[in-house]
């Protein structure tokens, strides 16, 4: 935890207007994400994890600024040493950034245009950020697929000639094309089979130690995370519940969303008796959430607090924040030792 | 374990599909049993033919797909009134599929689950009717009386307002209430056989969780036979009795679910279960992994179909013949040469 702070995400809000009526007027907002603070350390992976809605696709684009966040900071350290608040620049000042942080994306079927050739496709970062040189744009694709174990002699063929693994190794050769410092995953490796998911894990931890990369790992599968990330953040309708190291997660969850998220993964191991700790419910929606902490409705530990008062995300030990009235008396299970 | 009868058994089925580019085949030869009050899981990934293999048991499916070969033996329930205990054994393959003896068994002796629950239900009509409908497809009750049924079917799924809910359209509900209407549509003529397709891939764990306790109870409820596909090794290991695991259209190994998780014997399964992360696995360490990829189905190696990913392939012999399945244990059975080996040689 000594590394450098790479970025600094501080109170980010994402809100997404609901327009109704013939003038569109805003009717309301879904809160995608509300007030979401944490700090990325240059070298780690921290894994960002919830289910589908929470809100952690909406973070990682805003990083990305894919979307422009409502409020809040996110303050990024460049290469050339300067802080800068990605939150705050505009378009045209946030392109020579752009290659400092790339994306490796979920589908390895839609992320790639199959009119372009790998060449075209691992080469195009490299072209629009002005390596005009085509011998040189080819030698550094042919190098690029090297690197992420594909031939360079399949730099002519097109997408559909390669299987759900090597497009995504494809893909993972896009997104280090311009050495980037930050790399932001979501969900690489949860659209592959099974015999093929170990293949991209190995290969982005030894990408990670050979270019020092800085990955932000968003994921569903806790299995994955708990293998590839330093760290865990976990999302619940929009907001941290919370957010520490990975082991000391999983051995003892301090938020009862955590734990129930943990218990409801099923081992594979018909002598563990798993996924049985069940949460009543649904997810609130992000538009209309209940009072109080929002996972007051669901959780089996929630007190009159709970109903009215919203937790404030706090330090509870060193490196762990979470957001619960009750995260001190509680002693709840984790999955490992 | 062997003392009840089979209440489905597929012999040595084969699905083809023939493309202008080829012939997919999709099931090469599979064979199985599953008894009454037992969930038979089946593992594989994607292009396997796990989903082909059920849909064949339904008969649904398609041209240019055909059965090109094996039988499919059905239980029927007793036909002959009320009283009656004749059990009669049919074989699903020499039915019309669009006949009534076959329209007959299908929903009403065995139901799916279908892996899409928003994709199963008609957005245009409430989730009511479709279930009704189901019913009363096959059940001679009146409208009121359908709707009766589908209320007490949706409390024994345990969805919330179920008065209420019979009324709403699929795209109203959330992923988990939607799977749990589709659990009630298939449970709704009180079927011997439910077959779910891969019915938690598309939830939430937390959702999923529900939706496996949910049909784990159901089953102990109703006693009634369920397989389950998936390609998830942790789902199946939390459900199931009995584990199939298929690889290109071929059976690689049969058994008990202890047996395949802790004494895996083909090597596929055993790669299978090294390759997947999870939470008790040592972090950031290089997982073992399969080498290649699924091949595509119009290039199927000769011989052993996972030769050229196996570690342990014996070059002139896994390239030459697929090897048959056979007994390894007590219910456990495997199509590889390693074993074949000892008994050859005996």
């Amino acid at each position: 935890m000594s590394a450098p702070v790479l970025l600094e995400v501080k109170h980010l809000r994402k809100y997404f207007p609901i327009r109704r009526g013939l003038l569109q007027r805003v009717a309301g907002n879904v809160r995608a994400v509300d007030d979401v603070s944490f700090t990325i350390a240059a070298g780690e992976t921290l894994g960002l994890v919830g289910e589908s809605g929470c809100g952690k696709t909406t973070v990682s684009r805003c990083i990305l600024r894919a979307y422009t966040p409502t409020s809040g900071e996110l303050n990024f350290h460049t290469k050339e040493g300067r802080t800068v608040d990605l939150a705050r620049l505009s378009r045209a000042e946030l392109r020579p950034l752009r290659p400092q942080m790339q994306m490796i994306f979920q589908d390895p079927y839609g992320s790639l245009n199959p009119r372009m050739t790998l060449f075209d496709i691992v080469g195009e970062p490299l072209l629009v950020n002005g390596l005009r040189d085509r011998q040189a744009r080819t030698d550094q694709v042919a190098e690029l697929l090297r690197l992420v174990g594909l031939r360079p002699e399949y730099m002519q063929r097109f997408p559909h000639a390669f299987s759900g693994g090597q497009r995504q190794r494809i893909g993972i050769a896009r997104a280090l094309a311009l050495n980037p410092r930050l790399v932001v995953a979501d969900e690489p490796v949860s659209a592959l089979d099974v015999s093929v998911q170990a293949q991209i894990l190995n290969l982005l931890l030894e990408l990670q130690k050979r270019l020092s990369l800085t990955y932000l790992f968003v994921a569903h599968n806790l299995g994955v995370v708990k293998h590839i990330c330093d760290r865990v953040a976990v999302m619940y309708v929009g907001q941290l519940v919370e957010l520490g190291e990975t082991q000391a997660l999983f051995q003892a969850p301090r938020h009862p969303y955590t734990a129930a998220l943990l218990a409801a993964v099923p081992v594979p191991d018909p002598a563990v008796r798993s996924g049985d700790v069940e949460l009543k419910g649904d997810v609130p929606s992000p538009a209309n959430p209940p009072s109080g902490c929002y996972f007051h409705p669901r959780c089996p530990f929630a007190a009159e607090v709970c109903r009215t008062e919203a937790p404030v995300n706090r330090e509870v030990a060193p490196g762990r924040f979470v957001s619960c009235h009750r995260a001190d008396e509680l002693q709840l299970p984790g999955v490992v030792q | 374990m062997n003392a009840p009868a089979p209440l489905l058994s597929v012999r040595n089925l084969k699905v083809q599909f023939a493309l202008d580019e080829g012939v997919v085949r999709a099931v090469e030869g599979v064979s199985f049993d599953v008894y009454p009050g037992k969930v038979f899981g089946i593992v594989g990934e994607s292009g396997c033919g796990k989903s082909v293999a059920m849909k064949a048991v339904l008969r649904l499916i398609e041209a240019p797909g055909r059965i090109v070969a094996g039988e499919i033996l059905w239980r029927r329930k007793p036909q002959g009134g009320p009283g009656s205990t004749q059990e009669e054994v049919v074989d699903v393959t020499r039915l019309d599929p669009n006949g009534s003896v076959m329209r007959g068994l299908r929903g009403a002796e065995m139901a799916l689950i279908p892996q899409e629950p928003m994709a199963a239900f008609s957005p245009v009509h409430t989730i009511g009717d479709q279930i009704v409908e189901a019913i009363r497809l096959h059940q001679a009750v009146s409208p009121r009386e359908g709707r009766r049924l589908a209320v007490e079917l949706f409390k024994s799924v345990g969805m919330p307002m179920p008065e209420q809910r019979l009324d709403a359209y699929s795209w109203q509900l959330s992923g988990g209430l939607r799977q749990r209407a589709i659990i009630a549509m298939a449970l709704s003529c009180n079927p011997r056989l439910l077959i779910a397709d891969e019915p938690t891939t598309a939830v939430d764990v937390t959702t999923q969780a529900q939706v496996l306790r949910l049909l784990r109870q159901l089953q102990q409820e109703r006693d009634a036979a369920i397989i389950f596909i998936t390609h998830d090794l942790g789902v199946i290991a939390q459900v199931a009795h009995d584990v199939l695991v298929m690889y290109l259209g071929l059976v690689m190994e049969q058994g008990p679910v202890n047996a395949i998780f802790h004494a895996p014997k083909h090597p596929y399964t055993q790669a299978l279960l090294r390759s997947i992360p999870t939470v008790q696995s040592t972090p950031r360490e290089p997982l073992p992994t399969i080498s290649g990829s699924i091949p595509h189905p119009f290039n199927r190696p000769r011989g052993c179909p996972f030769h050229p990913r196996c570690p342990q392939s014996m070059p002139g012999r896994c390239d030459a013949a697929t090897p048959e399945l056979q007994a390894v244990g007590p219910d456990q059975s495997v199509s590889c040469f390693l074993y074949q080996t000892a008994e050859a040689k005996a």
